[in-house]
């Protein structure tokens, strides 16, 4: 059907009711996903943690405001995230820019390296961390009892991130600009500064404020390298809720959290609509060049070498682990995961874990794209008070505590009906973490679509589902794919709230790690090592894979 | 014109409706009425043939909820208690017994074969909890590491104190031991209750305090789990450099059974005098609807088959007098004669006490 019948014939459908409609329900999918998932548990646990005898009783948040203790952790916890986050970019621009502007063999392949650290349990990661970098580093570097093993782990997790986005959005950036710039006379700096830098600027934002949510939360990591002498809320929360069983403490130390995240956000978002500018985009293949230059070859291998030993050290002394059979080369442990000794309850196949956590991934990305693109199309369609709110409510999940949102789903999710050992629970939580990923990459690139075109597309009588589908589809497409790969991480690597709470008996990759590890044992230890290699290598795939999806000539990245 | 605008629209109901559609289907498979839903921590384990057996015997089927450790099982069965995830619950450790039967979280039973149960485990007088498994938390040493280091195994916990501190204090032992925060691990936790017994609160001599203050000194390095305690730091099962930890009594059997080449003699020893007996115990969570479904699964938890399975799956010992214990068992680790202990309402009165002096005293 013509799309130009819906100018004929105004009042059975005009254009602005269509699209009061469709962004009405691109609202209402997001806040009710979120609502039921996010916001009623949250409510729910801290009303429950902070009821005494059928009242309200809001003492713990007079016992946190005046713990000097606590109020450390909150102030640590704020300064280790912003210095996360700085050293994060710092690291990551250099390799963001390469990728982008270079075309090399083995490109594909070295930005899915980069992902994998983005996926591994902690505990694994921990353990390398302590051998490179304990009492016997092989670089004699002791760092341990310091904060540089804390920030570098942040680093090596969240590298990624930065590469990605950043790199996502520089690699359709049209480089004549900058060489125009050059051509008049600004030095290699100045064309950056002024040129490439601004335009970058939403994408840096992006990355920036992921960074800093995820190592804002840092759970894991600070447990395991802090030796206990560092603590952020997250880790208090959890100590209070499972140490102690204080769970009012444990609830006003996350509202403390919730409330500086929402702060953060609101303030980030400001920025965020101030410096958003339109681009025109153009295709990977006309921006990223041979290196023709000694000095561009030079740049490139300096980078593969870079990354190589910056996040490659840790990952091949996990895979060596694997091998490493009482001090030989061998196979043993892997063979050993395909085999049940004692015909145990707790044996997990190695198929069965893979196949678990590729299902698991795949709803998990499903979800989340739905629900992120409905909420980025609305939120990038117009500049509100009201868009600003909905965009800071979509980051909340990345900044709350995982360990009182699963708590929270274990009292709260029981109504209607009782979802709380559902199987399909588990992906629903790991889409929550990943919604904000792909809001957060989508948004950008959608607002960076020239409003001229969108509005040229509807006088000449395009409906806005069109208009979506044919002008704004393609070019989301490209951020679809970026975030699709992050949502798939965020589930294979079980970030979030589900990993907190009792599950049915769907054993994915990290629970295999986890049950291994949690028994002495030579074979025990290497098995976890094999399993963790197995993680790499479906993690390395997966994202080999949907780094090939494309829609159009901009899909391509 | 209005099926084209609803078709465009429903575009973003797809997945409000599949959320529905997921709902209902939810809602429709929980709850059959032949299987007993167990909610237990990450170190469950028993053979399938056992819970096969218990299947064939009552036509129930045991599904099984992982919960992550101990403390975080106990705190999702208190925050769940009007509504439980599970019929039965397993795991609840002396440590945490008062703190759980405070919370009112499991209802009284006696299965049938508690009699055979040995009566220094029979902890809870209300039978709310029922024992099901005991083992002892004790340090653990590598036998090589401390031949290379020229110094027999310590005997007392006092050897690990820096030299001066103690008559017994072995100078080459400062730096090598690694322990687990109370706070966060449960074999941490014994191991600072097992301070506690040996050297009290200050009454006589050397207090509690006094002992970790001389550990602190002498290098102690704390972790927050288990895991990275033993296949992190622990010279015997990792790269790292600490001779001594804090594990379990049994921890040198499995040792031998989990080698490559499984060895004539375990390569770790434990510190008999450090031993802190742990007994784990079972309930019927109140407000569970399956009443004797969950009753007939805490019977077979204290049949000789379950017992007598217990030992090489989760590496603790039976409760019941009448169950026997695996070859390896006898032959790598011995069950100790007189560990220590301590009754479970002492352990609640105090234990936030304890371990918040000890964080002060340790690690700040």
């Amino acid at each position: 059907m013509d799309s130009r019948v819906d100018r004929d014939s105004p009042q059975v459908s005009s254009p602005g009711q269509n699209l009061k409609a469709w962004t009405w329900a691109l609202t209402a999918l997001p806040l009710v996903f979120l609502g039921y998932f996010f916001f009623y548990p949250l409510v729910s646990i801290v009303v429950t943690s902070l009821t005494r005898e059928g009242n309200l009783d809001l003492t713990p948040f007079s016992d946190v405001l005046t713990s000097g203790s606590l109020l450390a952790v909150a102030w640590f916890t704020l300064w280790q995230a912003a210095a996360s986050t700085v050293l994060t970019l710092v690291a990551a621009l250099p390799v963001a820019y390469v990728l982008a502007r270079y075309q090399f063999p083995g490109k594909r392949l070295l930005r899915a390296l980069i992902t994998i650290p983005f996926v591994l349990p902690t505990v694994v990661v921990g353990s390398a961390f302590l051998a490179l970098f304990g009492s016997a580093s092989p670089f004699g570097l002791n760092l341990t009892r310091t904060i540089w093993i804390i920030l570098l782990a942040h680093l090596f997790y969240n590298f990624a991130v930065v590469v990605r986005t950043v790199g996502g959005l520089w690699s359709h950036i049209d480089p004549r600009m900058e060489e125009a710039a050059r051509a008049l006379g600004a030095s290699r700096w100045q064309a950056f500064r002024d040129i490439t830098l601004p335009l970058l600027r939403p994408a840096l934002a992006a990355a920036s404020s992921i960074v800093f949510l995820f190592t804002f939360t840092s759970f894991g990591v600070i447990l395991i390298l802090g030796e206990l002498r560092f603590a952020t809320l997250e880790v208090e929360i959890f100590r209070q809720t499972t140490a102690f069983l204080n769970f009012g403490v444990a609830a006003a130390l996350a509202v403390l959290q919730l409330v500086g995240v929402t702060l953060i956000l609101w303030a980030y978002s400001r920025y965020q609509e101030r410096r958003s500018v339109s681009l025109s985009l153009k295709p990977e293949a006309l921006v990223a060049k041979r290196p023709a230059s000694g000095r561009a070859r030079l740049m490139v291998a300096g980078v593969v070498v870079y990354v190589g030993l910056l996040l490659g050290t840790p990952l091949v002394l996990l895979i060596q682990r694997s091998l490493s059979v009482d001090g030989a080369l061998g196979l043993d442990f892997y063979r050993a995961l395909g085999e049940s000794r004692r015909g145990s309850t707790a044996f997990i196949s190695p198929l069965e874990a893979i196949g678990n956590s590729l299902w698991i991934a795949v709803v998990a990305t499903i979800v989340a794209l739905i629900v992120g693109i409905s909420a980025a199309t609305v939120i990038a369609m117009r500049q509100s008070r009201a868009s600003r709110f909905f965009d800071v409510l979509l980051m909340l999940p990345l900044g709350t505590s995982a360990v009182t949102i699963g708590f929270g789903m274990l009292v709260a999710l029981d109504w209607p009906v009782d979802l709380r050992s559902w199987t399909l629970l588990i992906p629903l939580g790991h889409a929550l973490v990943a919604i904000p990923f792909v809001v957060r990459i989508a948004v950008p690139v959608l607002r960076s679509i020239r409003p001229e075109l969108r509005q040229a597309a509807a006088v000449l009588g395009a409906s806005p589902g069109r208009v979506w589908r044919e002008l704004e589809l393609p070019i989301a497409a490209r951020a679809m794919a970026v975030s699709a790969g992050f949502a798939f991480a965020i589930s294979l690597g079980e970030f979030g709230a589900t990993s907190f709470i009792a599950r049915p008996d769907t054993p994915t990759l990290p629970v295999a790690i986890f049950r291994f590890l949690g028994q002495p044992g030579a074979i025990n230890f290497g098995q976890a090592m094999a399993m963790s290699t197995v993680l790499m290598a479906v993690t390395a795939l997966v994202i080999l894979a949907v780094d090939r999806f494309r829609v159009g000539e901009l899909g391509e990245f | 014109m209005h099926l084209k605008s609803l078709s465009r629209d429903s575009y973003a109901s797809w997945g409000a409706l599949a959320l529905a559609v997921g709902l209902t289907a939810a809602a429709c498979s929980s709850g059959g009425s032949d299987t007993v839903t167990l909610l237990t921590h990450d170190s469950f384990d028993i053979s399938e043939a056992t819970l096969e057996q218990f299947t064939a015997e009552t036509g129930l089927t045991v599904e099984i909820l992982r919960a992550g450790d101990a403390g975080r099982m106990l705190s999702q069965a208190i925050l769940t208690k009007d509504n439980p995830l599970a019929d039965v619950i397993f795991g609840v450790d002396n440590a945490f017994l008062s703190r759980a039967l405070e919370a009112g979280i499991t209802r009284p039973y006696e299965p049938s074969r508690l009699g055979q149960v040995i009566p220094a485990y029979r902890l809870d007088a209300s039978n709310s909890f029922t024992p099901i498994d005991f083992g002892d938390v004790c340090l653990n040493y590598d036998k090589a590491a401390l031949a290379e280091l020229g110094v027999d195994p310590p005997e007392t916990l006092t050897a690990l104190l820096p030299v001066g501190q103690a008559a017994d204090a072995v100078e080459e032992l400062a730096d090598s031991l690694v322990v687990e925060d109370p706070a966060t691990s449960s074999p941490g936790l014994a191991f600072l209750l097992a301070t506690i017994v040996v050297f009290g609160e200050g009454e006589s001599g050397m207090s509690w305090q006094d002992y970790w203050r001389g550990l602190r000194d002498n290098g102690v390095l704390v972790v927050s789990g288990w895991e990275q305690a033993y296949s992190g730091n622990f010279s015997a099962a990792s790269d790292g450099d600490r001779p001594l930890v804090v594990s379990y009594a049994s921890s040198p059997v499995a040792e031998v059974i989990f080698a490559s080449e499984p060895p004539t003699e375990a390569p770790t020893g434990i510190v008999e005098a450090s031993c802190f007996r742990q007994v784990e115990f079972a309930g019927i969570l109140t407000g569970s609807d399956s009443g004797s479904a969950a009753e007939k699964l805490l019977d077979f938890m204290l049949s000789k088959e379950f017992q007598e399975d217990i030992p090489l799956n989760m590496f603790v010992f039976p409760v019941v007098s009448d169950a026997a214990v695996p070859i390896e068992f006898q032959r790598h680790t011995v069950v100790v004669e007189d560990p220590l202990r301590l009754p479970p309402e002492l352990i609640e009165e105090n234990r936030d006490r304890w371990i918040q002096e000890w964080t002060e005293i340790v690690l700040r």
